[in-house]
């Protein structure tokens, strides 16, 4: 049960966008977000939907893929969808008691929609086309310019990374503890919510007392390695922004002034 | 290249000796087996060689360096790697080539220099296929070998490996051993290993046996092993072909005491029943 929880969803692969500098990346990412809400009128929306298609084709990532991550927030966008259909004030088409539809809020609540769906299509392909290792060192190399005024951003880094390495091994863990506490009789799955989060206590601490046992291990293991923060550290890896990151940005840029000009005709 | 002097260690001042009296030398090029029961010491002793723990009393002096003075902890930290039982708490990377590069990163070497050392190390141990590969996928064996691999790439003088194999399944614990024995021959690399796993001392050129905290044997594993009832008294087993010649011995059939191999073993008896 615990295999399914995915977590640093990415989908090996040598496609252009794959192997975008993952700096880069993120920042583009953060362009896009702030074009989607920049966004007035349909034909935007257009624009975008094109954009955003264009970009998961040549991320050689499958549609249907990239379309499952919208599963989990379903219910969510159902949800802001009808409060912003009801509760946008404006011309009345139709009224109930106190509900009321308005033709304001008809077009607002499938505004926010197409927000959120292109939101989360946005960020998860940025998470499927870049290795968490290169997330970590790219948002490392972002928060440099932090790191003069104090941020440590190093550690920062180091911290997330050696989170992502451990996620997979705790979670074997916690399956093992699991099944060795279903042995003797432990009962996880009845009960109400009460019942079942106490039922999770014999789980969590031996969990917690052998994750500080790894991080005491771990920590000697890495002082042994002559690990001695980000100080004069190199990178086996070494990241240069190259001639298809330049063409990536100069693309959402001419995105970005496609949608501005768009949002004026309509 | 190793030597102590009274090395005696205490946790708390308050507090009995872990160790004492520990007065060894160990020369380049050598492979050492510690043997001794859960808490004789044997782990303690180990983490003195690269100043993870500083001697309480005595002294460690790796290659004339002593290991108390800081500016040369660096130094000391390259030149004698460990490595730990459990492979999956030494591991910090999320792919093979990363792993093995972190202590080269940390060291600041340049990156083309890195590639090239991380291809030496993973093909040293035998690991070059699996490069991009995630360790939490691979079996316990090839786990304990990338960690090897992650210190090899120090170039070191000597490794330590503190019950490198105790986690492992047979096939995984030859893996780490014949990778052990190539290292220390091809290589020359000093090899320190902390077992409790009698069939594993036997390669060694020499044996401490610890007890209580104090070195209470030394010698070949020939010489330590045939005497079966003192390693039995300190709660040390023999390997089994040697115990198999001691139960012998005791039933009046004359074979060597010395035997420590299965090959040997074979050898003895077939003469023996012929």
């Amino acid at each position: 049960m615990l295999k399914d929880i995915t977590l640093g969803q990415y989908f090996p692969g040598n496609s252009f966008i794959h192997r975008l500098d993952a700096m880069i990346k993120l920042i583009l990412s953060a362009v896009y977000l702030v074009i989607i809400f920049l966004i007035k009128n349909f034909y935007g929306y257009g624009l975008l939907a094109a954009f955003t298609l264009f970009t998961i084709i040549i991320s050689t990532v499958p549609l249907k893929f990239v379309l499952k991550g919208i599963k989990p927030l379903l219910w969510f966008i159902i949800f802001t969808a009808i409060l912003n259909l009801f509760m946008t004030g404006g011309t009345v088409i139709w009224q109930f008691g106190f509900l009321k539809l308005t033709k304001e809020g008809i077009s607002f609540a499938v505004f926010m929609m197409l927000r959120i769906v292109f939101l989360v299509l946005g960020t998860s392909l940025l998470t499927y086309t870049t290795s968490p290792i290169a997330l970590t060192d790219g948002i490392e190399r972002l928060l440099t310019p932090f790191g003069k005024m104090g941020l440590p951003t190093h550690e920062l880094a180091m911290m997330m990374s050696i989170a992502l390495r451990f996620i997979p091994t705790l979670l074997e863990e916690t399956d093992k503890i699991m099944k060795a506490q279903m042995a003797r009789g432990a009962d996880f799955q009845s009960g109400n919510l009460i019942k079942r989060a106490k039922a999770l206590i014999p789980l969590l601490v031996p969990l917690f007392i052998s994750a500080f046992r790894r991080a005491d291990e771990l920590a000697i293991a890495m002082e042994c390695r002559c690990y001695r923060g980000g100080k004069n550290r190199t990178r086996l890896n070494e990241s240069k922004i190259g001639y298809p990151d330049i063409i990536a940005c100069v693309f959402v840029l001419l995105f970005a002034l496609a949608i501005i000009s768009v949002n004026k005709a309509g | 290249m190793i030597k102590t002097k009274n090395l005696e260690f205490k946790y708390n001042v308050d507090l009995d000796p872990v160790i004492k009296n520990i007065n060894i030398n160990i020369k380049k090029g050598e492979f050492v087996a510690v043997l001794g029961h859960n808490g004789s010491g044997k782990s303690t002793l180990a983490k003195h060689f690269n100043a993870i723990l500083l001697p309480s009393g005595g002294a460690v002096y790796i290659r004339g360096m002593d290991t108390r003075n800081e500016n040369l902890l660096y130094e000391i930290r390259r030149e004698i790697g460990m490595v730990f039982q459990n492979p999956d708490n030494q591991i910090v990377a999320t792919i093979v080539e990363e792993d093995v590069a972190f202590a080269l990163e940390n060291l600041g070497v340049p990156s083309q220099e890195i590639r090239k050392t991380v291809d030496w190390a993973l093909e040293t141990v035998g690991m070059s296929e699996y490069k991009k590969h995630a360790p939490h996928l691979l079996s316990g064996g090839q786990k304990q070998r990338i960690a090897i691999a992650g210190i090899l790439a120090m170039k070191p003088e000597c490794i330590v490996l503190d019950e490198p194999t105790a986690m492992l399944d047979p096939i995984g614990r030859g893996e780490v051993i014949n990778t052990l024995k190539r290292l220390n021959k091809s290589e020359e690399i000093t090899i320190i290993l902390i077992t409790h796993n009698m069939d594993e001392a036997v390669f060694a050129h020499r044996v401490l046996v610890m007890n209580d905290g104090e070195i209470i044997k030394e010698g070949t594993p020939a010489d330590v092993f045939s005497d079966v009832e003192g390693m039995k008294s300190v709660g040390l087993d023999v390997p089994q072909v040697t115990e198999l010649m001691y139960e012998l011995r005791k039933e009046g059939i004359d074979v060597p005491q010395d035997v420590l191999t299965i090959e040997q073993a074979y050898e003895v008896l077939s003469e023996v029943l012929c």
